[in-house]
């Protein structure tokens, strides 16, 4: 055994590897059960993979076989209705983990430099998983899955000019069909593998600037422990409680997240009586609603998702740690999730009464919390400042300042 | 803390930790390896197709018919008395086996018909099959005569409902 490792070290840094990236890894000591949701949805993304490639040993993307194949997946195909549920489950649960991460990226500013990266390789993460989760949606080719495609495919028709011609280009067909089914299949089969290699740069990048952690500071080389056994075994216990609560659903509850009339075959001639996406993308559903234009509601709708990307930037608060030491900040975080929770709730619900303006109202603020997140955050640094914070982070704040005023020195000086 | 940890460090406690761990994780992957690897299994509805009922009221001595039985061809040929007596006569060449062994009725045959070669369907000639595919030749029992076929064609269990109707798949015998 020694001497296989040497001949394949003498190859490939293979121990060297392990040592530096995974066992002698430094790893934070002061980790919350917080940190646990970027592997969680490593290891849902890999239970996906599995039971999607088992799936499309069954499934067929025909439109006049699609339906029934899944019901034969159902009833015929050994333990093919665990598969399947493993499988939609695994969806909603892909997006709670990842909804999750994020929060506790945005509560602990974890967004900072030197972690821009992170975050946007993230955000571009998000935007893959909710175009595989949209077009896998469509497969069962039941009714829900056939007119939210038909809804999503048109928002393109808002593109100016071309819009018509990009909607048709997208569909394969003058409406949802066959051939749509059939390209979707494909991106949805070749989605995830992107993901994968873009969640190795995620991991690149992390392991060059570290993971964050509850104190917003860099931690000592002291206060760092290796990554095994430590959170090996912290993660492993994670992943146990994330599997009791996945597997309550997959096999208690599996329909939960399927609507209904997803059991009905796709019928283009008839739309169900009410729509609704899958609980994901309700908030961002809800946004689009909101706005009585369709141009509007698109453009509303697309930068509501991607404004997290502009985070890095909106905020200017030097203070450390996120929300935990910035009040006005906290009070930002939680009325923002409250926020998504009521536009969620507007989302599900037909689009009546005194629903319209809860959406409206929500959608302004949701907007608003970013608009005025640069202004309230220096005006917040400023006003903790003169408060008073300890000396170890106003120091920290200073020698800060001065790495960055020295920085631009140098920067000046190079010109001239 | 509390008495029975009187050494936490204690490395004999650290391996067991360590061992039923691994125990447990190896169950488990293996328990939920399972489903997946019985998914490629056939499923119910191929199952279901796993016997044929032939009528054989048709199939008068000398004529043969290939009926498919779990996607598979299987010949059956009603023999003449004169093949009967030719067939029992003789042991087969290369797999020597008596005709008696390989029919529940002398007057019907029933054998499956791939080649033992590399699985090609033989057709029919004058007194047996002949594989087009490598040239290997078998008599009215479906006995391998000469050719590369290392062995006689296949018997499928099979047992008659009636006189005249064959249950291929299933053998209460």
């Amino acid at each position: 055994m020694k001497k296989i490792t040497q001949w394949i070290d003498r190859r490939f840094p293979m121990t060297a590897f392990v040592k530096k990236e995974l066992s002698e890894y430094p790893t934070p000591r002061n980790l919350s059960a917080w940190w646990n949701f970027g592997s969680l949805s490593g290891v849902v993304l890999v239970i996906q993979i599995i039971t999607g490639i088992f799936l499309a040993m069954h499934y067929k993307p025909d439109a006049m076989q699609a339906f029934a194949s899944v019901e034969h997946i159902m009833r015929d195909v050994n333990y093919g209705w665990l598969i399947r549920f493993m499988h939609s489950t695994g969806a909603s649960a892909f997006f709670a983990l990842i909804f999750i991460h994020m929060a506790r990226t945005l509560y602990y500013g974890s967004y900072r430099a030197p972690r821009e990266l992170m975050w946007w390789s993230g955000q571009v993460l998000l935007l893959m998983l909710m175009a595989t989760a949209f077009m896998g949606y469509l497969l069962p080719w039941g009714q829900m899955s056939y007119w939210g495609a038909q809804v999503i495919t048109s928002l393109f028709g808002a593109a100016p000019f071309i819009g018509e011609e990009i909607v048709i280009w997208l569909r394969g067909d003058f409406t949802v069909g066959d051939a749509t089914l059939n390209r979707f299949f494909a991106l949805h089969y070749l989605f995830p593998f992107l993901i994968v290699g873009l969640v190795m740069i995620h991991l690149v990048a992390l392991h060059m600037v570290r993971s964050s952690n509850p104190s917003g500071i860099n931690l000592a080389d002291k206060d760092n422990i290796p990554f095994h056994p430590y959170f090996t075994v912290k993660d492993l216990f994670g992943l146990s409680v994330f599997l009791l609560i996945y597997a309550f659903f997959v096999f208690y509850s599996p329909n939960l997240f399927i609507e209904p009339d997803n059991y009905i075959p796709a019928n283009p001639l008839q739309t169900p009586a009410h729509i609704v996406p899958e609980w994901y993308f309700l908030p961002f559903y809800a946004i689009l609603r909101a706005v009585p234009d369709l141009v509007g509601g698109v453009i509303a709708m697309g930068v509501s998702v991607m404004i997290f990307a502009a985070m890095p930037y909106l905020d200017r608060s030097k203070i450390p740690g996120g929300a935990r030491y910035r009040p006005i900040y906290r009070v930002l975080f939680y009325l923002f999730v409250v926020n998504v929770l009521v536009l969620g709730y507007v989302g599900a619900k037909p689009p009546e009464g005194w629903l319209v303006p809860l959406g409206q109202v929500a959608t302004v603020i949701y907007f608003s919390i970013f608009v005025f997140l640069p202004y309230i955050s220096k005006k917040e640094e400023i006003w903790l400042r003169a408060k008073g914070l300890p000396s170890v982070v106003e120091e920290l704040i200073c020698a800060e300042e001065e790495e960055k005023g020295k920085r631009s020195q140098r920067k000046n000086r190079g010109k001239e | 803390m509390t008495d029975d940890v009187k050494n936490p460090d204690d490395p004999e406690r650290r391996d067991f930790l360590n061992t039923v761990t691994g125990v447990v994780a190896g169950v488990g992957v293996c328990a939920a390896a399972w489903p997946f690897i019985s998914s490629m299994n056939p499923s119910r509805d191929v199952l279901s197709q796993s016997s044929t009922e032939v009528n054989l009221k048709d199939l008068k001595p000398g004529e043969g018919k290939t009926v498919a039985w779990q996607g598979k061809p299987v010949f059956i040929l009603h023999r003449t008395d004169q093949q009967i007596e030719n067939m029992s006569s003789s042991q087969g060449v290369k797999d020597p086996e008596a005709d008696a062994e390989r029919v529940l009725k002398p007057d019907w045959l029933v054998v499956i018909g791939i080649c033992t070669h590399l699985g090609c369907v033989p057709n029919r000639v004058k007194d047996g099959w002949f594989c087009p595919c490598h040239g290997s030749a078998y008599d009215n029992s479906g006995r391998i005569l000469h050719g590369p076929a290392p062995r006689n064609l296949d018997l499928p269990p099979y047992e008659f409902l009636t006189d005249s109707t064959l249950l291929i798949g299933r053998s209460s015998t």
